[in-house]
């Protein structure tokens, strides 16, 4: 299997569908002569010409009512929004149209759109460009989220998100786009929505994370082997379908868990995790499940300070010791 | 005497024209009383006085053309051919209902008619039309795309965002602003610094006509005309209706914000009456056999009433149903 970056998985995933379905569009702010802010659409123009792949006005909330109404008229777009933070803008569309549209009207059309998003912190980028959106998407019924955290998954999960006929918000990591992994070559190798991914086994304890957060999981759980600690690290991959059989199970074997989400806490999708954890496990569980969370804060710019925001391996293993620590 | 209305139409499609303006008042008429009764609940928008925009314009566009409005949006969808019976029966909350009882009153919804659907967030139809514009183009489908809207919508971004949009990638799409002078209470000198609507197409390259939006020859042939340039020329273009509605915004309005000579004013204009009286005075019928027209639509209406009472409710199951594929 070849080694390719996230970048690089998520832009063959794109050729690969746009070489084998021509009702495939892809539409975004740069995306085309500029190749994306990310180069995450390089030379999809120079492949696929102007016809296909579509620079967009700086209007957010019309890409995705664009993909809307295209996708209502047998399109199947792709539609790229430059960082999830601009998603704010266009959640009239996402939220009030594009969630809607099948339910409202009894089911008689469907919407084949997956709208790729660059999100997360990191990057010392200040408090408008360094969001965790992904709870406000998962709180909303109609539309699926995926969150990769490995190149493979990247690929794997993009291409089923386009042949999904649902709606799709598909966030990647600013952070993950340059991490390496391998990734298979086959044209037809896909990762279905809704199967979470046990990335690394273990018998202690449940590490439950997502994105750039399982990456720093499975760090953490290297850490914590130095000390005779097993850690059991399950990877979301798509928050909505959300696999709660794996998790559950796993958090049963281990009777212990963490869950890492990099969002902020306050109502963070690691809260509904944890409860459905408690909820189906409260009868075997050893420790109440910790969360480790994003800071209740607008993202400060100095790198210092951000740092204590965002979730890091140290936090996860000190939460992961705590809670092998406690006894009920 | 040489018929002008003749030298436009023939008498059947004339005919069908005052028919369908017919059916669409009976139709609201006959919501209001419902929604009185109890049987339509929630929001309630009701069309009755601007029957010559939905109907002109429904003439003057072809079979697949798309078509997307906002709330007020009944007659549109009946125009186009939706069958009453399942209107008013999506209305009514029923399973028979044209979504299934899941839309209500501002959310009709037709593929098979190209009716995209009614929109209840002001301004939310102007990118979604752009987009099936976009798509029709792309397949080289022979359709253009029409989106309704009020004047209340002109203030929303997806306006602004959507007309620079269609024409930046010169796509079919026919902008058509019902203006009645009113968003809810907000008469439009009160939202608009420039309230000639028409002219704010000028911004983004876009040609655009005002027109009597009372009378449904008027609207028709300008809309057939728009029709056949924005086909021609793969272009966007505006009509800005003239047009008032003689009830409040919805069931729930009593509408003080308009003095009752005004509303008298343009009722004076009442669409159907005017061309009623055009059909007659130009011999296409008598009024006996406009009065046949009307009572053929009161029992159309009353047959959807009955269909939609006795309708079954959706299952429970329903709930769960319809929205992921
Ligand atoms: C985004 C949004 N803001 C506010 C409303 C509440 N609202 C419903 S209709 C309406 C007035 C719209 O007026 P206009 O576009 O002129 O249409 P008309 O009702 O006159 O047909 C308002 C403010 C809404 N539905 N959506
Ligand atoms: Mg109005």
């Amino acid at each position: 299997m070849p080694e390719m970056t996230y970048r690089d998985a998520i832009n063959l995933a794109l050729k690969e569908e746009m070489r084998r379905d021509p009702s495939i569009v892809v539409l975004g702010e740069d995306v085309a002569l500029y190749e994306g802010s990310f180069k995450v659409t390089r030379g999809l123009l120079a492949e696929f010409g102007e016809e296909r792949v579509k620079d967009t006005p700086i209007s957010e909330n019309t890409i995705i009512g664009v993909s809307v109404g295209a996708a209502m008229g047998g399109l199947r777009p792709v539609a790229e929004l430059m960082t999830v933070n601009f998603a704010l803008l266009a959640m009239d569309q996402i939220v009030n149209h594009m969630a809607k549209i099948r339910s409202m009207f009894g089911g008689q059309t469907y919407l084949p759109i997956t709208v790729r998003a660059p999100g997360g912190g990191g990057s010392q980028l200040a408090a408008q460009h360094s969001q965790s959106l992904e709870t406000y998407f998962m709180h909303c019924p109609g539309i699926y989220v995926a969150m990769p955290a490995t190149p493979a998954d990247a690929k794997g999960l993009l291409k089923s998100c386009i042949r999904d006929n649902n709606p799709v918000m598909f966030l990647e990591h600013e952070l993950l786009y340059n991490s390496k992994g391998e990734v298979p070559e086959d044209p037809e190798f896909l990762v279905p929505l809704g199967k979470a991914a046990v990335m690394r086994e273990g018998k202690d304890l449940t590490i439950v994370a997502y994105s750039r957060m399982s990456v720093l999981a499975l760090q953490a759980a290297a850490e914590l082997e130095k000390d005779g600690i097993s850690c059991e690290v399950v990877d979301l991959r798509t928050l909505n379908p959300l696999d709660t059989e794996t998790f559950i199970a796993s958090a049963r074997r281990t009777g212990r868990a963490v869950v890492v989400e990099e969002c902020w806490r306050t109502a963070g999708l690691g809260s509904d995790i944890a409860f459905r954890i408690h909820e189906a496990c409260f009868d075997t569980l050893l420790a109440p499940v910790r969360r480790v969370s994003g800071l209740d804060v607008p993202m400060p710019y100095s790198r210092k300070l951000e740092k204590l925001c965002i979730p890091q391996v140290e936090t996860i293993t000190a939460a992961v010791k705590e809670v092998l620590s406690e006894k009920y | 005497m040489d018929s002008k209305l003749r030298a436009i139409l023939p008498d059947q499609e004339l005919l069908k024209l005052y028919q369908q303006m017919v059916l669409s008042r009976e139709f609201e008429e006959s919501c209001a009383e419902q929604y009185t009764k109890g049987h339509i609940t929630g929001f309630l928008h009701l069309y009755s006085g601007q029957e010559a925009v939905a109907v002109g314009a429904t003439a003057g566009l072809h079979k697949d053309d798309y078509i997307l409005s906002a709330y007020r949006e009944h007659a549109q969808a009946i125009v186009r051919g939706a069958d009453p019976k399942r209107v008013m029966a999506e209305l009514f909350g029923k399973a028979t209902g044209i979504c299934k009882g899941k839309g209500g009153s501002m959310h009709l919804f037709d593929p098979g008619l190209s009716f995209m659907g009614g929109y209840a967030i002001v301004g939310g139809q102007f990118p979604i039309a752009v987009g099936l514009a976009f798509a029709a183009k792309y397949r080289k489908e022979d359709r253009i795309s029409a989106c309704f809207f009020g004047d209340g919508a002109v203030n929303q971004g997806t306006f602004h965002e959507g007309l620079n949009w269609a024409r930046l990638w010169n796509l079919p799409v026919l902008f058509v602003c019902e203006n009645n002078f009113y968003g809810i209470g907000t008469e439009v000198h009160r939202s608009s610094a420039l309230a000639d609507i028409h002219k704010r197409a000028c911004g983004y390259d876009i040609p655009a006509v005002r027109i009597d939006g009372m009378d449904v020859m008027a609207v028709y042939e300008a809309v057939k005309w728009g029709v056949d340039w924005v086909r021609e020329n793969s272009r966007p273009y505006l009509i800005e209706a003239m047009t008032y509605r003689f009830r409040g915004h919805s069931m729930a309005d009593p509408g003080k914000y308009r003095s009752a000579a005004e509303v008298e004013l343009w009722k004076a204009r009442d669409p159907i009456v005017g061309f009623a009286k055009r059909l007659a005075d130009e011999r296409i019928a008598t009024g006996e056999q406009l009065e046949v027209i009307r009572e053929k639509a009161a029992a159309i209406v009353q047959e959807a009433v009955k269909f939609a009472e006795e309708s079954p409710w959706p299952e429970d199951d329903e709930v769960y149903k319809d929205i992921y594929v």
